[in-house]
């Protein structure tokens, strides 16, 4: 099953490597990884998503835990959360292709960020599942970069990952 | 006053009480070997190559309560100790290594003698840390003694760049540590306790399964009582043994892959089973669907979460220091008292197991030695009371099979990881912190030759370690899987041109023996452990097609074990 495990770990130099570190050594699942700082500097939360049996899940999340670095943690996916991606994606957009394409980034609700005679570059946040499904109309012929974040989460309403 | 890296360096070694650091100089530790000269507070044992520094320290923290410190130099002086730091990480030996690392502005530039120490001990030691400036050295080497030693212990790196450790800072050794992201476990849930205490009188088949954490905890007082007030059947991991005495009747010897007949069978039979200290590691329940196949009950104690439900389903957890936890169950089960109906019938059932068991004795020999023979005997002639380091293979079960350990921290053997080469150095650590004792090495002749180096390192520092080598001509545990599983097909298992040992020994500047009957075998064993104050080596020539019984072999259930003459 999919989970979406949010911590927040030292910002220190090393700290992401013991991460990905743990996920390659014991043979663990990774979708994607995003990581940044927090409002306080000396913290960076990282949303990971991974897939594996509840016994996999039970491990990684434990494994997680242990390292020193990691301060707290939380599957996200165990209870009520928020999802969203953010996608940068390059497309030919040539003719009568562009007008479709405005059409198709509004229905998303994206936004043109950038345009050429040749190009267009669509922002677009939302949950994996509605960036797939925008690749998957835009078609891969005419998409020439796709950029993404991978996911960050946060739990909804009071479900608060703080130290 | 303001000292160098190096200066404070040493300092916080002489704050954190450090007796010894084995270690091998380098030009990255430079600063740091001259502050150690200019104090004698702090003792450095020089050893021959670093794995065996770290292997010394090994030893000495798993036979006293300390903390193991070895001190090496960057690039090979690392990756020589990175064998030893794994080795630690595997039994969670409590330990820092400090090593060097090129100046801070050429990290990066494939410096002379420069490798990524903490990337590459990362998935090997609990914790580790690049200092990059002198005033961060002893808030570090402080949160380095306090992460080694405190929750599941293991080996923390602490890499310093040269040029840090010629830097002027102020220092102050912090008088407590804070890690806000780091929680070690302590009592552990009182409720959790409580329902244990229950399962546990409920039982009618009980079985108790300890291994290191026990040893590690200092809690074999507290189990001794949980036995004896239970009257329950007690087996012992292989990193277990000593934590409980093997002369009580309680003992049913060591379980696994080569435990006994009646541990393995009481192991896979029990309705409940308490593990304690323990992580149900492959060469303990053997395969995971079969050991899985029985309904039993399982009661797991163990201060890291991350050992429990990791290979088996467990039904009680908790999370705690072992020591603590047995305290506060023993509270409860204060006045209470099993069914004793159901253990009489249960007792008569490990006792059958027990005398079927018996079957797993090896036949002795007037012509030629057994392996076995020779361990039983060093347990006479030291009264059971040496502390015994091994390597690892044959020999290595063998010590554990017929050594029997009454006390814990006596058995220093690589476990987790199975070393090659752990034996003599450990035995080193062992014999600096424990002076006075008797401290063998029982080992191979392909696993001694792994760092028999150090031998010059036991002459300089006057280290009387007998070293009793069962010397088979074969890489024995392996040539024993060949028999069994590749069709008798030796490859690469005999030893050609092996050395003579006893002339070896004697070039070192130790004495050497070389005993190749049985009827020498205690004559010889008696005259060496006369000689208090010198290593003697003690090539044993022994049968070379002794295999270890018994045997679950790789993969299959704990109740399939082979016993020696169903072959």
């Amino acid at each position: 099953m999919r989970h979406i495990i949010s911590l927040l770990m030292e910002n220190e130099a090393g700290a992401l490597s013991r991460v990905a570190g743990l996920f390659s050594a014991r043979g663990y699942n990774i979708e994607s990884l995003s990581v940044a700082p927090t409002e306080d500097p000396t913290l960076s939360r990282m949303t990971i998503v991974t897939s594996g049996s509840d016994a996999v899940i039970e491990q990684i999340n434990k494994q997680l835990n242990k390292l020193v670095d990691v301060a707290a943690l939380i599957d996200l996916s165990e209870g009520e959360h928020l999802e969203r991606e953010l996608m940068l994606v390059k497309v030919r957009a040539e003719g009568d292709a562009r007008e479709e394409l405005k059409r198709m980034a509004d229905t998303f609700r994206g936004r043109i960020i950038d345009e050429t005679d040749r190009t267009c570059t669509i922002e677009l946040t939302g949950s994996c599942a509605e960036l797939d499904s925008l690749l998957e109309k835009i078609g891969r012929d005419l998409i020439l970069e796709t950029v993404r974040t991978g996911a960050s989460g946060i739990g909804r309403g009071e479900r608060i990952l703080k130290l | 006053m303001e000292l160098t890296g190096a200066e404070i360096l040493i300092r916080c070694l002489q704050e954190e009480q450090v007796e010894y650091v084995f270690g091998y100089p380098g030009g990255a530790v430079l600063f740091i070997y001259d502050a150690l000269f200019q104090q004698d507070k702090v003792k450095h044992v020089l050893v021959r190559h670093e794995q065996a520094a770290v292997h010394a320290a090994d030893g000495y923290a798993r036979s006293s309560d300390r903390v193991g410190v070895a001190l090496v130099t960057s690039g090979p002086g690392l990756t020589n100790a990175v064998t030893g730091i794994a080795t630690a990480y595997m039994d969670s030996t409590p330990m820092v290594v400090i090593s060097g690392q090129v100046p801070t502005g050429a990290i990066g530039e494939d410096a002379f003698q420069e490798v990524d120490a903490v990337g590459i001990t990362r998935p090997c030691v609990k914790h580790n840390f690049l200092v990059k400036d002198a005033k961060d050295i002893a808030p570090t080497i402080k949160k380095a003694f306090y992460l080694a030693k405190s929750g599941r212990p293991g080996p923390v790196l602490v890499d310093i760049p040269k040029d840090v450790s010629n830097q002027k800072a102020s220092f102050e050794y912090p008088a407590s540590v804070n890690i806000r992201s780091y929680h070690p476990a302590g009592k552990g849930d009182s409720g959790q306790i409580r329902r244990a205490a229950q399962m546990l009188l409920q039982a009618r088949r009980p079985m108790i399964y300890a291994g290191g954490g026990v040893v590690l905890s200092d809690a074999s007082a507290q189990l001794i009582s949980l036995v004896r007030l239970l009257n329950f059947p007690c087996t012992n991991t292989l990193m277990g043994l000593g934590g409980f005495p093997a002369s009580d009747k309680h003992f049913v010897g060591m379980l696994g892959m080569h435990g006994t007949y009646e541990a393995n069978m009481a192991m896979q039979h029990c309705d409940v089973l308490l593990a304690v200290g323990a992580r149900f590691d492959d060469r303990v329940i053997g395969n995971v669907e079969h050991f899985a196949e029985v309904p039993r009950k399982i009661i797991h104690i163990d201060i890291d979460p991350s050992s429990i439900a990791k290979r088996v389903k467990v039904d009680l957890p908790i999370v705690g220091d072992v020591k603590l936890v047995l305290d506060e169950l023993l509270d409860v089960l204060r006045n209470s008292t099993p069914d004793a109906a159901a253990m009489a019938v249960w007792w008569q059932q490990v006792d059958e197991w027990r005398a079927a068991g018996g079957k797993m004795r090896y036949k002795n020999s007037a012509e030629i030695i057994k392996p076995q023979f020779v361990i039983e005997k060093l347990h006479e002639i030291t009264g059971g009371d040496a502390f015994i380091t091994t390597d690892v293979g044959q020999h290595q079960m063998w010590a554990a099979q017929y050594y029997k350990f009454d006390q814990p921290r006596r058995w220093i053997t690589s476990g987790g990881l199975g070393t090659m080469g752990f034996g003599l150095p450990a035995a080193m650590g062992v014999q600096m912190v424990n002076p006075g004792a008797t401290v063998a090495c029982v080992t191979g002749e392909g696993s001694i030759q792994m760092n028999i180096q150090e031998l010059s390192t036991c002459k300089q520092f006057h280290l009387p370690i007998k070293v009793i080598l069962l010397n088979n001509g074969y890489l024995g545990m392996v040539r024993q899987w060949q028999e069994f599983f590749h069709g008798n097909r030796y490859s690469e298992t005999y030893m050609n041109a092996l050395p003579d040992f006893v002339r070896l020994a004697e070039a070192y500047g130790h004495v050497g023996m070389r005993i190749e009957k049985p009827a020498d075998v205690e004559p010889a064993l008696k005259e060496a452990f006369a000689r208090k104050h010198d290593l003697v080596f003690m090539d044993f020539k022994t049968d070379p097609t002794e295999n270890v019984y018994p045997m679950v072999p790789g993969g299959r259930g704990l109740s399939e074990i082979i016993l020696a003459e169903e072959l």
